[in-house]
């Protein structure tokens, strides 16, 4: 039994020539072919070229540098490191310090910005000028000169280890940063974190529970007081069942520093500080423009509904607010992220200073390492994009609905 | 920016360019009438600038000699201000055409960088700086210190292999410029500033009260500071080896900036060999005859050179030690000019 091949229909060719060659058709499709050849050609030209080059003047190049032992040490890292290991970890050193950075300060630089833009809206006249001045004060200073006020102001400011302003006799605040208590690990620990898990879990369990019955039902029930026994309660009963799941280690003044203890450099505050409360302005711009763009009335029904300014805000104006809110506000976070690199002015150890700076000089590979370099930037820089076009479009979905 | 600028250029030059042009240093510089030279961004005694722009120091007299040798003019010269970390690419990319920088001289520098060492200006090593405040006297009392550092230098590495090798924690820190450094050092965030001992004497003028700080004796490295030339152009690489080579050898040959021109005038076969009366060493080079008596009439020669920016009668004060010649109990040497 044989069954004739299906045709595509007609139509199908016709989509395919669209789509490849516009309107053109196959002409423009082959235009495009060729002039994707060309550049394609003289990328590797470049690239051969340059290897030909480099080589004629025995500078060294290609990646095997990475395995090599870097031999100088950083002042900040999350994963362990000591100068024997490789620049390979020196390159992981310093991106997670940027990271760490870009993140503390995307998080910072919303909250700030969001609260800065309420008080600009506030109808008290004293917050509305307060936020007013705020965003033309920071938002018109350079970046970098900000960057080294906090750093050189701030440590001015603090006193030397000797004399550091103690509080409770575990926390020590001086001129080298801010020494707390390091947290140690105890029998205690696995089963408290999974008492903890579980809290969490079945609280938003809950949550979409009550969200439901509202939506659906138009009940309302109170969780609250179930949330807190799960997330307060059962880590308690943990505790009392298995003992303290962590003990704490207190700093000692030894030498010329505090030995023990965990450290949070004043390189690290102060580029946060400047990062967070410098793109705060931006952020609180756009998002004072994003929730002037919803229509009064919506305040106005809000309040008609006996609903709260804050609430009306909250429930109403900002979800709407968020559609023109996200794509400037993805454009800052981007910013941000970019702007850490500045940390090189004040000794923070993030991804230009230890990679495209301390291990390009004394391997002299520039090339490789500015690409590298800039690779990850342009790979943090999508991958928030993405994240933020996703959150953007699920908020134009359910406004939509 | 300039850092990423350089790099731009670098592979540019290195994308684009046919590997020939590389090797005719001299007959750019004769073309432009200038020689671009690479300095620091102002380290007192070694190349700084004045008040009115003017660049002082023993690695700008080297520039200032090359220019007097090649273009008949110590005036000839552009200095372009170069960080730790940015100065060999801008060798490598041919923005300058010596660097002159207070740069230590390494097997991993002279071989994976495109470039070489031709000399050594000044024989130096690491010590730290700290204040007087602190009571310490000696570097093996600094368990558990603050340093801060210049990145991009040899001192980073020295640093990590001293605490290291003495079994002593330490905290770094690394600021891209070395004003940046002092200034973190000075305002307390670091107990110790490590660097070059002649850098560290630089530096400590710049400081509010210089003599509340001291410099510890340890010398806990070599460092031979030199001038560097890209790979590839061996004529180059002569004149600018023989440049200083000149500047050492007048010193020997007791010709100074004043007698230079009684002392052309000599029978003494070293002498006229040098000056050209005698055979054409010059040209050989790539040179004119007079090159020897330039270079001297420019800069003077190293001995006064040193004096003049780093020695005992200048700021600095720094005695001339293993930089003394080697027939009065130093080490710097000079081959013979003939």
């Amino acid at each position: 039994m044989s069954t004739e091949a299906r045709k595509p229909p007609p139509q199908f060719a016709l989509k395919l020539k669209r789509a490849l060659g516009g309107r053109a058709g196959w002409g423009g499709f082959a235009v495009q072919v060729a002039f994707a050849a060309v550049l394609a050609w003289i990328a590797y030209e470049i690239v051969a070229n340059a290897r030909a080059n480099l080589e004629s003047q025995r500078i060294a190049s290609g990646f095997g540098f990475l395995q090599n032992t870097a031999g100088f040490d950083v002042s900040q890292s999350l994963i362990p490191y000591t100068g024997s290991d490789t620049y390979t970890r020196v390159f992981l050193v310093g991106l997670l310090n940027t990271l760490l950075v870009s993140v503390i300060g995307v998080f910072f630089a919303t909250v700030i910005g969001f609260i800065v833009a309420l008080c600009r809206l506030s109808p008290n006249w004293l917050l509305s000028r307060i936020g007013g001045i705020y965003v033309e004060l920071v938002r018109n200073l350079p970046l970098l000169f900000q960057i080294l006020f906090w750093y050189l102001a701030v440590l001015a400011a603090l006193p030397g280890p000797r004399q550091s302003i103690s509080l409770f006799g575990a926390f020590f605040l001086n001129n080298r940063g801010l020494v707390i208590p390091r947290p140690i690990a105890e029998a205690g620990l696995d089963p408290f974190l999974v008492a903890l898990a579980v809290g969490i879990v079945a609280s938003l369990v809950l949550r979409v529970y009550s969200r439901r019955a509202l939506f659906q039902r138009g009940q309302l029930i109170r969780i609250w007081p179930y949330v807190l026994g799960l997330l307060v309660g059962l880590p308690l009963v943990t505790l009392l069942v298995f003992g303290v799941p962590i003990t704490f280690e207190l700093p000692q003044l030894k030498g010329f520093n505090f030995a023990g203890g965990s450290r949070v450099i004043p390189e690290f505050v102060a580029l946060t500080v400047a990062l967070s409360t410098y793109t705060a302005a931006f952020i609180a711009e756009i998002v004072r423009a994003g929730i002037l763009s919803v229509h009064r009335g919506q305040m106005e029904a809000g309040s008609s509904l006996g609903l709260s300014r804050g609430a009306t805000l909250r429930l109403i104006v900002v979800p709407q607010a968020m559609r023109v809110i996200v794509p400037p506000l993805t454009n800052q976070y981007l910013n941000l992220t970019k702007n850490s690199s500045l940390a090189v002015a004040i000794g923070y150890p993030d991804l230009v200073s230890v990679f495209a700076g301390t291990t390009l000089s004394q391997t002299g590979q520039a090339i490789e390492i500015i690409a590298i370099t800039m690779g990850v930037y342009l790979l943090l820089s999508l991958i928030t994009s993405a994240i933020m076009s996703v959150y953007g479009w699920r908020i134009n979905r359910s406004l939509a609905a | 920016m300039k850092r990423v600028t350089l790099v731009f250029t670098l592979a540019f030059a290195a994308g684009f360019t046919a590997q020939t042009a590389t090797a005719q240093t001299l007959k750019t510089v004769k073309d432009r009438g200038m020689l671009s030279c690479g300095v620091s961004q102002g380290l007192p005694g070694f190349s700084s600038p004045d008040d009115k722009g003017n660049w002082t120091g023993l690695d700008v007299d080297v520039c200032r000699a090359i220019a007097a040798a090649v273009l008949n003019d110590p005036t000839k010269v552009k200095f372009v201000p170069l960080s730790a970390k940015d100065r060999f690419t801008a060798l490598q990319s041919g923005e300058i055409d010596v660097l002159s920088r207070n740069t230590t001289w390494t097997l991993s520098r002279d071989t994976s960088l495109g470039a070489s060492f031709t000399g050594v200006t000044y024989y130096d090593g690491q010590g730290f700086l700290v204040k007087k405040s602190l009571k310490v006297n000696s570097a093996l009392e600094l368990n558990s210190a603050s340093v801060c550092v210049q990145t991009g230098t040899t001192t980073e590495q020295n640093l990590a292999d001293y605490f290291k090798g003495n079994n002593m924690k330490y905290e770094v820190i690394a600021f891209a410029s070395a004003d940046e450094t002092v200034k973190a050092y000075e305002s307390g965030r670091c107990d110790v500033f490590t660097s070059d001992v002649s850098q560290l004497y630089a530096e400590r003028l710049k400081v509010a009260n210089p003599t509340e700080h001291v410099v510890l004796p340890e010398v806990i490295s070599k460092e031979p500071l030199g001038p560097m030339v890209r790979h590839g152009d061996d004529q180059w690489f002569d004149i600018v080896k023989w440049t200083l080579f000149a500047m050492v050898g007048a010193e020997e040959l007791g010709v100074t900036q004043k007698n230079v021109d009684e002392m052309a005038k000599s029978d003494k076969p070293e002498l006229k060999r040098a000056f050209g009366t005698d055979g054409n060493l010059g040209e050989q080079l790539g040179l004119t005859k007079d090159w020897f008596a330039r270079i001297v009439k420019a800069v003077g020669n190293y001995g006064e050179s040193f004096e003049r920016n780093v020695g005992v009668g200048s700021k600095l004060q720094i005695a001339r030690g293993i930089n003394q010649l080697w027939n009065k109990g130093g080490i710097q040497y000079a081959p013979p000019i003939r």
